[in-house]
């Protein structure tokens, strides 16, 4: 391991001590961070997964019905029904913090009363099937939506803050602790050195008297 | 921050995402994983929030996905298409399980 360089004053002893103590409460305060953000992230992805599910199947059965519709009419009747412009489906986006991580919050915005935008003349009952099944999907597909981001965001802080922990862990912290042994030892090398210094003195000058 | 509206996009494949008119969200008919890659970066320029798009396209485009992947917007969301899923999304959770917490204790249950 890499050791830090560092001058054996006590100025740099000091220093180093209070940049240890920085680093342990930031160690500890990382670990707990990782700690809830696991915990939530456990929570979110079975929600994710459950409504993957769901949605799969939901779009799946609209998709049955739609190819069934388009067997029952022809083609061009299906185009026509569907080219016309549907009232638009927006969605209020606002922004939620997990753990002061942004993470998207999507609303649908109230549609009240669904209506088909097409006129029922030529068109089939599984086309209305297909559509009512996906309409009703949205919902779902917007929560999808919302889930499977706040997933992905909070996986990518997982990693970020584990890689963090563990730098701290093995690297940051017992540089530290090296460091530090490394100068407590030179400066009480130093002090033993002057003591006996100081003595080997005393006896010079008590021998010549 | 205040909720602000957005449209919703939806990219696939013709058969796909046709339905999705009726029900109001802005469809794009393509297929060509290049053009849909420009696509994705020009919805997410124009703030759409919201883009799905079909699983074939959503593993095609893995570079335009992944770019956007870790922002709080857009949120591009992979659909199955009129095959049925391919099971692409599925995946893409369990790799989101894995990145996390660096093993599948997901889908590991099951077996």
């Amino acid at each position: 391991m890499v050791t830090l360089q560092v001058k054996p004053t006590r100025m740099e002893l000091s220093n180093l001590k209070r940049k240890k103590k920085v680093a342990v409460r930031g160690h500890k305060l990382m670990k707990d961070k990782r700690d809830e953000l696991v915990r939530r992230f456990i929570i979110y992805v079975r929600r994710n997964r459950v409504l993957r599910e769901q949605v799969e199947e939901k779009l799946a059965a609209a998709m049955q019905r739609f190819v069934l519709a388009r067997a029952t009419m022809s083609a061009e009747a299906v185009e026509e029904a569907l080219c016309y412009p549907a009232r638009p489906a927006t969605v209020e986006a606002g922004v939620q913090h997990v753990l002061s991580i942004e993470v998207p919050q999507l609303r649908l915005a109230a549609a009240e009363g669904f209506s088909y935008p097409y006129g029922f003349m030529t068109t089939s009952a599984e086309l209305d099937g297909a559509v009512q099944i996906f309409s009703e999907a949205l919902p779902m597909l917007m929560e999808l939506a919302e889930v499977e981001k706040v997933c992905n965001r909070l996986a990518d802080e997982i990693e970020k803050t584990r890689r963090r922990v563990n730098a701290l862990e093995y690297v940051m912290i017992p540089q530290y602790d090296e460091a530090i042994r490394q100068i407590t030892m030179k400066l009480d090398e130093n002090e033993r050195g002057n003591l006996i210094r100081l003595m080997k003195t005393k006896q010079m000058i008590a021998g010549r008297e | 921050m205040a909720d602000k509206r957005a449209d919703i996009a939806i990219i696939g494949d013709r058969d796909s995402v046709l339905l999705a008119k009726a029900v109001g969200l802005r469809v794009f008919d393509e297929t060509d994983a290049d053009k849909v890659s420009h696509l994705i970066h020009r919805l997410a320029r124009q703030e759409y929030k919201v883009i799905f798009i079909t699983e074939p396209l959503f593993a095609a485009c893995g570079e335009a996905v992944e770019k956007y992947k870790t922002e709080t917007y857009p949120a591009i969301i992979p659909i199955p298409d009129s095959h049925g899923a391919s099971g692409v999304s599925m995946a893409n959770i369990k790799a989101n399980v894995e990145k996390a917490i660096g093993t599948d204790i997901l889908f590991a249950e099951e077996k």
